[in-house]
């Protein structure tokens, strides 16, 4: 069993902050890794990037929003209530190294993804350019954590209710053009990852994304999560999750993304109904 | 001679168990045949001849006393019919129900050179079933402490039985699991409907009575790796660790929504109880028209799975013809009688989506048996222009698994061959690194669970003798 000690709700509550107990996972995690958590008896494995973890503490910590019924009942998880298992660390960790300038994009809850990366590229010796972006302002996660992990930050928002007006793809054109960007890390939702990597191709930076698939294991035997890189097919869960950002059939992972949508409404609604009787 | 001939009158037919109805099963999960009861049973038992020199316990990969273990059922002893059993094989319940045995013991049962031969697995079954439900549950005595310890790494039949052998040697043993649950295969492959998961379940909790530590939600390699075990400071490593990597077909189209290895149409449906949903939160694809690829046992639960999941129509895709079938004939027969259709010598070429990256069909090519090859079978050839559409919603790939590299890889000193097993000593099961054995499917490729427990064996027995006298 796997406890919770901190929680912290974000992003009008839609962004849940979990620090749980995991001394394994905790001393072996490295950035750009993930675990499969599954609440319950009848819960689903659900993959979910460590965005901190404190060896010394024992505890990892993961941030997810919440977009279905598993992440849901994740949410009812209160300080002191546990996960039934925590699987990891999963996944191939980000390569690391001292490049010159590095920058970090993230969208949504790719932030989460994204800071402990852009803390150890900055830790490497880059010089770090992070850009974020949400919706809107209420909606904008780990801003002074992202301030803090780089070099410098900054923020936009499509509504304009803060920093600049718009997409990350036009902030980080700016800096493609500005500076001289040896690497480039985005992460954040797939239609983003698509049209910033379409950006860096055109400056050819060499960028890295990471993938988030549907998995069941985690550990290459399912082959649930596979996704086109280059036209050859990988397993994210082992393979990656972080691939070249040119390479990757973006289209082919949204349309493998909705491949429950029905069911994922149909079991959501069920739980919906059930917490507010 | 007159009475001779009487006595052959009077044979006694081979008994069959009775089962679900094929119309009633193809729509539930619960197991197809009920078992025998005691009668039954004992008269089954009357068939055996005990013969002196048995042959049926040559056909057995380890060497079940077979007529030891039918007489005693004769006699109305079950519960020493099960500890006989035990003496050679840790899981009877499970391999009575998933043994080959028409290539194993009863292919070799001297009673079926001119009839039906004796029913070894059914009765392997109804005692290792009658131990279950009625024994004492009486722990058997366990060896002095030796201060030794063991890690064995997956917990699939292979694993449990190295696991069984070294805690009544008075080993301190523990098992890591990748997974949540343990059973390896019997848990996450096997369906319900052929293998309960209680039983799993149960010979799991009896291993844990004796003391056998057990760590889920461990992925060795990652979570751990095994020179860290060994500065934790375990004596000697066992890998069991199966053949979980899924092979695809590699043709054009197989990345649509609707396309499944069958590991993962397996693992939702039986791991994660998707058969169950929304009761239980994993989904699953349940296709009208499914296509299964390929004919062994993973073929045929697959097959099997989708009609009680609703399909409309389940069919097997083989590019050879029926002799080369691999599943267990029982499976073939059953599958067969809950309407699964049989498309021999066809091969899938390609696979076709709608817009939304859906499967909707399959093109496959016929084909025709040429020349015997190296093997002696004879090769399967296309037919030049019979290509032909089958229409299909769901498709399960289940042609057969290959080496998971996620451990192997992590492993300084592991020899491997070519497709990434693990190279052993074929006598103990050592592998090139010290203190380190394996054996099951991570060897010798996806075999059989009693292949794999007979590995299981060979390795404790040498783990023993290394924890005594050294490498
Ligand atoms: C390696 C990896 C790392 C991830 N890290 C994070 C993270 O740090 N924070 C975060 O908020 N999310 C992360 N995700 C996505 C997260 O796993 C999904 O949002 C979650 O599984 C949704 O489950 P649900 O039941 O609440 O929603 P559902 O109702 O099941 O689905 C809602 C949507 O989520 C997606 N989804 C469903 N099941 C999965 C699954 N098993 N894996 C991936 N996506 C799925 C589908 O696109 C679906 O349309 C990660 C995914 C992967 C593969
Ligand atoms: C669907 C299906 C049906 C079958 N039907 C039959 C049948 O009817 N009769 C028959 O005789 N055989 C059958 N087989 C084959 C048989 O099940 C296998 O040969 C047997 O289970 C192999 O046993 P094993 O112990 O080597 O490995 P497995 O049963 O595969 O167990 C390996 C275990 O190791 C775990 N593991 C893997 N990697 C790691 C890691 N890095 N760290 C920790 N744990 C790890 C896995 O999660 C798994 O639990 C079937 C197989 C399948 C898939
Ligand atoms: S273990 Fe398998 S092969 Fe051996 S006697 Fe039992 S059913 Fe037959
Ligand atoms: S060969 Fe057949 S008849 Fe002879 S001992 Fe074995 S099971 Fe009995
Ligand atoms: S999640 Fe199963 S292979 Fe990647």
């Amino acid at each position: 069993m796997f406890k919770i000690v901190r929680k912290e709700e974000m992003s009008e509550g839609n962004v849940i902050l979990n620090e749980i107990e995991a001394p394994l996972i905790a001393q072996k995690a490295k950035p750009g890794q993930f675990v499969i958590l599954k609440a319950n008896e009848t819960g689903e494995r659900i993959p979910l990037t460590m965005a901190d973890t404190d060896p010394e503490k024992g505890t990892i910590t993961v941030i997810y929003m919440v977009v279905g019924k598993s992440t849901a009942l994740f949410k009812t998880l209160q300080v002191g209530d546990e996960y039934q298992d925590v699987i990891g660390p999963l996944g191939k960790p980000t390569h690391v190294e001292k490049v010159g300038t590095v920058v970090c994009v993230g969208g949504g809850t790719g932030i989460a993804v994204l800071h402990p990366i852009t803390r150890a590229m900055k830790e490497a010796g880059n010089h770090v350019i992070a850009i974020i972006g949400a919706r809107s302002k209420d909606l904008l996660i780990l801003e002074d954590q992202m301030r803090a992990a780089s070099s410098d930050l900054r923020v936009c928002t499509d509504d304009g209710s803060y920093g600049h007006h718009g997409f990350v793809t036009d902030v980080l054109k700016e800096v493609c053009e500005k500076e001289d960007v040896a690497q480039a890390v985005l992460i954040g939702p797939v239609p983003m990852m698509k049209f910033a990597s379409l950006v860096t191709k055109e400056y050819n930076i060499p960028t890295l994304v990471s993938l988030n698939p549907i998995m069941v294991d985690g550990t290459g035997m399912c082959g649930g999560c596979r996704v086109t890189i280059g036209g050859k097919t990988k397993f994210a869960c082992v393979d990656g999750p972080e691939f070249d950002g040119h390479q990757v059939d973006y289209d082919e992972l949204m349309a493998r993304l909705q491949a429950y949508c029905e069911q994922e409404k149909q079991c959501y609604e069920e739980f919906c109904t059930l917490e507010q009787a | 001679m007159a009475e001779e001939k009487e006595g052959k009158k009077k044979k006694t037919p081979r008994q069959s168990m009775p089962e679900q109805g094929p119309a009633v099963r193809a729509k539930n999960f619960d197991e197809v045949p009920f078992g025998y009861d005691e009668e039954t049973a004992m008269l089954e038992a009357s068939r055996c001849l005990q013969c002196k020199k048995p042959s049926c316990v040559e056909g057995c990969p380890v060497s079940v006393d077979i007529p030891a273990f039918i007489a005693k059922i004769k006699e109305g002893d079950f519960t020493g019919a099960c500890r006989k059993l035990w003496e050679r094989n840790a899981l009877p319940a499970v391999c009575g129900r998933v043994c080959p045995q028409e290539l194993q013991c009863e292919g070799k049962c001297i009673v079926g050179k001119k009839g039906d031969p004796v029913a070894i697995g059914n009765l392997e079954r109804f005692a290792a079933d009658w131990e279950r439900h009625h024994g004492t549950g009486e722990l058997p005595p366990i060896e002095e402490p030796t201060g030794k310890r063991v890690a064995v790494v997956g917990s699939g039949p292979s694993g449990l039985t190295v696991a069984g052998d070294l805690i009544l040697k008075g080993h301190d043993v523990t098992v890591f699991e990748a997974f949540h649950l343990p059973g390896g295969v019997l848990i996450y492959g096997i369906p319900e409907f052929r293998l309960p998961k209680e039983i799993v379940g149960q010979e799991v909790n009896f291993l844990v009575r004796q003391g056998v530590n057990l760590e889920t939600n461990q992925v060795v390699g990652r979570t751990v790796t095994i020179d860290e075990l060994f500065e934790q400071g375990y004596d000697a490593v066992y890998l069991g660790v199966g053949a979980g990597l899924p092979r695809f077909l590699n043709i054009p189209g197989e990345n649509l929504i609707g396309i499944y290895s069958a590991n993962e149409y397996l693992t939702r449906s039986n791991l994660m109880k998707a058969y169950l949903f929304p009761k239980y939160d994993t989904p699953i694809i349940k296709g009208k028209n499914v296509v299964t690829l390929g004919a062994g046992n993973v073929a045929m639960d697959s097959a099997r799975t989708a009609l009680r999941l609703g399909a409309e129509s389940s069919k097997i895709v083989y590019r050879r013809s029926r002799q080369e079938v691999p599943a267990r004939s029982a499976e073939v027969h059953h599958a067969e009688e809950e309407g699964v259709e049989f498309h021999f010598l066809t091969n899938p070429v390609r696979f076709f989506g709608d817009e939304k990256n859906r499967l909707t069909g399959m093109e496959c090519l016929q084909m025709e048996l040429g020349e015997p090859d190296d093997s002696g079978r004879r090769r399967p050839l296309p037919i030049k222009g019979s290509e032909f559409k089958l229409e299909c919603d769901l498709a399960i790939i289940a042609v057969g698994a290959g080496a998971n590299p996620l451990l192997t890889q992590s492993t300084e000193g592991l020899k491997l061959n070519n497709w990434g097993y693990i190279i052993t000593d074929p006598k103990t099961g050592k592998t090139s690194k010290k203190g380190v054995w394996a054996g099951g499917d991570i060897v010798t490729g996806a075999a059989t669970v009693i292949l794999a427990m007979g590995a299981g064996r060979q390795a404790a027995d040498s783990i023993d003798d290394y924890l005594k006298w050294g490498w």
